[in-house]
C-alpha cells in the first residue's frame, strides 16, 4: 500500500492518492469505502458492482465479525482469502470489526481479554489472537488493530481504560501481523480531548501504515466533534492515511475531511436505501436541476426524494436526469415507486446502486474543492443549500 | 412491429362428435348471446396472429422450434420465470438477459391492483414500465388471481354469465393495456384433486369464455391470445375442451389445471393426451411446470413452454437446482464445502462462489437469495437451451438418458417417468437399474 498527499485546502483538509496492490488504478482521497455484509454489498449484485464509478468504488469495507459465526477461519484459508471467497479480484479490502449497522461495539461487555460486539447472531467477545487469525485468513489489503470503542457517556475512568486497552491490543496485533496487508493503528478516546490526544500520540509512535479513528458516531454531539477530531489528527504524521467510521451524513463527512481524514465508511447509503430515499442533490455546482426540488413531497428536501410518495407514481423520469448509474440509465421513478409499494427486493438493489453512485459523486466534489483550494467555501455552500427551499418560501432559516 | 399474418386451416372435426355436442348443449348455448346455434364461433380462416412458430427439429413427439413474438425471437422448449408484480424477485433486467431469459410472466390481477393497468398503459405498457426488451406473457392468475378474488363471483353476481361479462370486461381492458406478447384467456380453473361435476362445469365454462375473450380482444395484431385446456384428470372432458379450443384457431394453446398436487401418473397422461390432440404447428404451454424432471418429460411428450415459481421460490429457501436434483445450502455440511454449487454450471455464481460462502449468506442476508435465484434461473435456462439444441442436433434421447442418469445414479427412475418415456418412444433402459423386477 502506498499513500501520498497531493493538495491541501483550508489548512488541514487534504487530497491524496492511495495505491493498493489489487486495484488497477490509484484511488484519489478523500474517498468512501463501500459497506458490505460478508464482503458483498447489501443488495448490489456482484455483476453490477463494476457499473459503479471506477476506481472510486473499488475500496470495500469488510467486517471480520460477519464471518465469525458463518464461515470458519479454516474454510476461508482453504479458499484462499477474501478475493477468492468473493470473486472480486480488482478490489481492495479494508478490514475492521465495526459495522455501524449490524456489529456495534458493546462497551459494557468488553473486558481485558477481548472486545465485545453485538451482532445478529448474538454477542461475541473477540480476543486479539483469534482476531488476528481471522485477519490472516482473510488477507485484506489493509486491516485495523482491535480497539475498545466506548460511547460518549461513559465515565472518565472507563474512557481511560479503553485507551490503555486499545494500545495494548495494538501491540499484540502488530506482533501477530500476517505477512501481507497494511496495518492501521486504532485510535480511540471517547469525548475527552486529553485521552484522544494521548491515544493518537501513542499510536503515532508505533510502526503502522495508517490510522483508524474509532469511537465516533456513538452519541457524541456534532458540536464537540471537530475539536475531538483535531485532537486526534493533529499529532499524527501527515504522510500516513487516516480512516474513520461512524460519520454518516454529508455534513459529518465534511467535518472529518476538515480535520484531515482521508477514508470514510458511512451508513448513509444504507439508511437512505432502507427508507426508500434516493439522493438527488446536484453534483455539478453550476447547475441546479429544478425538478429535483419537490417541496410538496413529504420527507423530501433538496438532498433527496422519498420514492414511496404518491407524487412519483407516474413519474417516468429517472431519479436524477443525466445520472449515469445503472438505475437511472434503465429505470424510472414510477417503476421504483411501484417496487417499493409492493415490497419487492429489486427496489433496494436499484436504490443502493443509485445512492452509492451519487454519494461517490459527493466525494468527487470534495476532492475537486480541495484541489482548487476552496474547501471552506464548498462546505458553506453545501451545508447552506440544505435550506435553499425554505429560503425560497420566505421562511426563517432553521438552525441545526 | 407488424408481423406478416399467415393462415392456418381450421382443424377438421369429427362430424359425429359435433352433433353429439350440439345435442347436449344446445339449450345452454342458446342462453348466451355470443354463440350461434351451430356451436362455436371460430376465428376467420385468415386468422391474424402475432406470432410465428417454426419447428426446426423433432424426435418422435418432442420438437424444437423458433417462436417469433412481437418483442423477441425465442427458442423452444423454453422455461419462463415468473415475475408476478413486474419484477423477478431479486434480479435486475440485465441479469435476466445475461442468464438468457426469453419470456417472463406477469400477473394481470396483481398488476391491475398495483400499480393498475391504466397507469401501466399511460406509461407505455409493461415492457416499457419494467424496461424488459424481450417477451412478456400475462396470466390471469390461478388460485390467487382473478376469479378467486373478483367480487363478482359472490352473492348477486353468482350467475356465471353475469359474472363473466363483468369480470371479462375488466379483464380484457387490463390485459390489452398491459400489452404482453402472449395473453392467457380467462379460464375457470379447479384443483385436480377435486372430483365431481365441478370439473365438467369448469371445462364448459372455459370454452364459453374463450369466445368472449376472442370477441373482446382488441389487439390480435400484436398480442397472442392463448386458450387454456381444462377438464381436470378426465380424458373425455379434456378431449372436448381441446377440440373446442382448436376449433377457435388460436395462436397457441396451454394445458392448464395441472401442477396442483395430482399424482404424477395422472399428470403425464393428461399432458400426453393434450399434446397429441393439439395442432402440430402451434406452441403448447404446460402451465405451472415446474420441476426440471417434469419439464424433460413434458418436452419428450411434445410440449414447448413452461412456467413456475419453483426455481426462484426455492432459492429464497436456500435450495439450489443441480443435475443431481437439489442442494440444500442451509445444511450444516455446506459450511465447510469449498466446491461451487454445480461444477458443470457456467453461471456467475458457480464460477465465483463456494457452497460454504453461500451457506453463510442464506436465510441471513438478501444477497444469498439473489445469488441462488440467479443460479437457479440460469440452470432452468440452460436446461431449455439443452432441450432445444439436443432435439435440433438429433441427440435428444442421449440428452434424456444423461439427464436421468445424473438425477438417478442408482437407476431408480420413477415409474411414471418410465411410462411416459415409453409413450414418447424414448429408450431409457440404460438409465434404469439392471436388477429391478419389472
Amino acid at each position: 500500500m502506498k499513500f501520498a498527499v497531493k493538495a491541501w485546502s483550508n489548512g488541514t483538509a487534504r487530497a491524496g492518492v492511495l495505491h493498493l496492490g489489487n486495484v488497477a488504478a490509484a484511488i484519489d482521497t478523500p474517498s468512501l469505502l463501500i459497506s458490505t455484509r460478508k464482503g458483498l454489498p447489501l443488495s448490489i449484485p456482484p455483476d453490477l458492482l463494476p457499473s459503479l464509478p471506477f476506481p472510486d468504488s473499488r475500496l470495500l469495507h469488510v467486517s471480520p465479525i460477519h464471518f465469525f459465526q458463518g464461515l470458519s477461519i479454516k474454510t476461508i484459508s482453504k479458499i484462499g482469502g477474501l478475493h477468492q471467497l468473493l470473486g472480486l479480484h480488482g478490489y481492495g479490502f479494508a478490514a475492521f470489526p465495526r459495522d455501524s449497522i449490524q456489529c456495534l461495539p458493546e462497551a459494557t461487555s468488553t473486558n481485558k481479554t477481548g472486545a465485545s460486539f453485538d451482532n445478529p447472531c448474538g454477542r461475541l467477545l473477540i480476543k486479539p489472537a483469534e482476531y488476528m487469525e481471522m485477519i490472516s485468513s482473510m488477507k485484506p489489503e489493509l486491516w485495523v488493530t482491535l480497539a475498545d470503542e466506548v460511547p460518549a457517556w461513559v465515565s472518565d475512568k472507563r474512557n481511560k481504560t479503553s485507551v490503555d486497552r486499545t494500545i495494548k491490543w495494538l501491540d499484540e496485533c502488530i506482533a501477530l501481523s500476517p505477512a501481507s496487508g497494511a496495518v492501521f493503528g486504532a485510535i480511540v478516546g471517547g469525548s475527552s480531548l486529553e485521552e484522544r490526544r494521548r491515544c493518537a500520540l501513542e499510536v503515532a509512535m508505533r510502526n503502522v501504515s495508517g490510522y483508524w479513528i474509532g469511537g465516533f458516531g456513538l452519541a457524541e454531539s456534532m458540536d464537540v466533534r471537530p475539536a475531538l477530531l483535531n485532537a486526534v489528527t493533529e499529532p499524527l504524521p501527515e504522510e500516513k492515511p487516516r480512516l474513520i467510521c461512524g460519520l454518516e451524513l454529508p455534513e459529518e463527512i465534511l467535518q472529518g475531511v476538515a480535520a484531515g481524514v482521508d477514508l470514510f465508511e458511512s451508513t448513509y447509503i444504507y439508511h437512505l436505501t432502507h427508507e426508500g430515499f434516493a439522493l438527488t442533490f446536484p453534483l455539478d455546482r453550476t447547475q441546479i436541476n429544478a425538478s429535483n426540488l419537490a417541496p410538496s413531497d413529504v420527507g423530501s428536501d433538496p438532498r433527496k426524494i422519498n420514492l414511496r410518495a404518491t407524487v412519483f407514481r407516474k413519474d417516468a423520469t429517472p431519479i436524477v436526469e443525466g445520472c449515469t448509474c445503472y438505475t437511472c440509465r434503465n429505470h424510472t421513478r414510477a417503476y421504483i415507486n411501484h417496487l417499493l409499494n409492493v415490497h419487492e427486493m429489486l427496489a433496494q438493489i436499484l436504490l443502493e446502486i443509485h445512492n452509492t453512485h451519487h454519494f461517490l459523486g459527493f466525494f468527487r466534489l470534495i476532492r475537486e474543492a480541495i484541489t482548487a483550494d476552496r474547501f471552506e467555501e464548498f462546505c458553506k455552500d453545501f451545508v447552506g443549500s440544505r435550506y435553499d427551499h425554505l429560503v425560497e418560501d420566505g421562511s426563517e432559516r432553521v438552525c441545526l | 412491429m407488424a408481423l406478416t399474418p399467415f393462415c392456418s386451416p381450421p382443424p377438421s372435426l369429427c362430424s359425429s362428435f359435433r352433433s353429439l355436442r350440439r345435442g347436449l348443449f344446445l339449450p345452454l348455448l342458446q342462453a348466451y348471446p355470443y354463440t350461434t346455434s351451430k356451436g362455436a364461433v371460430p376465428m376467420p380462416e385468415t386468422a391474424l396472429m402475432a406470432l410465428r412458430f417454426e419447428v426446426l427439429g423433432r424426435f418422435n413427439r418432442a420438437r424444437a422450434a423458433q417462436l417469433t413474438l412481437p418483442h423477441f425471437v425465442c427458442q423452444t422448449p423454453l422455461f419462463m420465470p415468473v415475475g408476478t408484480q413486474g419484477t423477478i424477485k431479486g434480479l435486475a433486467t440485465n441479469q435476466l438477459e445475461d442468464i438468457g431469459c426469453q419470456i417472463i410472466l406477469g400477473n394481470t390481477y396483481h398488476l391491475a391492483l398495483r400499480p393498475t393497468s391504466e397507469l401501466i398503459d399511460e406509461l407505455g405498457g409493461l415492457h416499457k414500465f419494467m424496461n424488459w426488451p424481450r417477451a412478456l406473457l400475462t396470466d390471469s392468475g390461478e388460485s390467487s388471481g382473478w376469479k378467486a378474488n373478483a367480487p363478482y363471483t359472490r352473492g348477486v353476481y353468482s350467475n356465471p354469465s353475469m359474472c363473466f361479462t363483468l369480470a371479462y370486461f375488466g379483464y380484457s381492458c387490463y390485459i390489452n393495456r398491459i400489452g404482453a406478447d402472449i395473453i392467457m384467456a380467462l379460464d375457470d380453473v379447479v384443483k385436480t384433486t377435486i372430483t365431481g361435476p365441478r370439473i365438467e362445469e369448469a371445462m364448459y365454462r372455459t370454452l364459453r369464455w374463450i369466445d368472449r375473450c376472442i370477441a373482446a380482444h382488441k389487439r390480435p395484431y400484436d398480442q397472442n391470445l392463448f386458450g387454456i385446456v381444462q377438464g381436470g384428470l378426465d380424458p373425455v372432458l379434456r378431449d372436448i375442451c381441446v377440440r373446442g379450443l382448436v376449433d377457435r384457431n388460436l395462436p397457441g394453446y396451454a394445458i392448464g389445471g395441472l401442477a396442483g398436487g395430482e399424482d404424477k401418473d395422472s399428470f403425464w397422461r393428461v399432458v400426453a393426451q393434450c399434446t397429441a390432440a393439439l395442432p402440430e404447428d402451434k406452441p403448447r404451454y404446460v402451465m405451472g411446470v415446474g420441476y426440471p424432471l417434469d419439464i424433460v418429460v413434458c418436452s419428450a411428450l411434445g410440449a414447448d413452454m413452461y412456467d413456475c415459481v419453483y426455481p426462484t421460490r426455492t432459492a429464497r429457501f436456500g435450495t439450489a437446482l443441480v443435475p443431481e436434483g437439489v442442494l440444500k445450502l442451509k445444511n450444516n455440511a455446506m459450511a465447510e464445502d469449498t466446491r461451487p454449487i454445480d461444477s458443470t454450471c457456467a453461471c456467475m455464481v458457480c464460477k465465483n462462489y463456494s457452497r460454504a460462502y453461500i451457506h453463510s449468506l442464506v436465510s441471513k442476508d438478501a444477497m444469498g437469495s439473489q445469488l441462488l435465484s440467479y443460479h437457479n434461473l440460469y440452470y432452468m435456462m440452460q436446461l431449455s437451451r439443452n432441450l432445444h439444441s439436443s432435439i435440433v442436433r438429433g441427440k435428444f434421447p442421449e440428452f434424456v438418458c444423461n439427464f436421468l442418469q445424473k438425477m438417478f445414479p442408482k437407476g431408480d427412475v420413477p415409474e411414471w417417468v418410465c411410462n411416459a418415456m415409453e409413450v414418447a418412444e424414448i429408450d431409457i433402459s440404460s438409465c434404469r437399474a439392471r436388477f429391478r423386477d419389472d
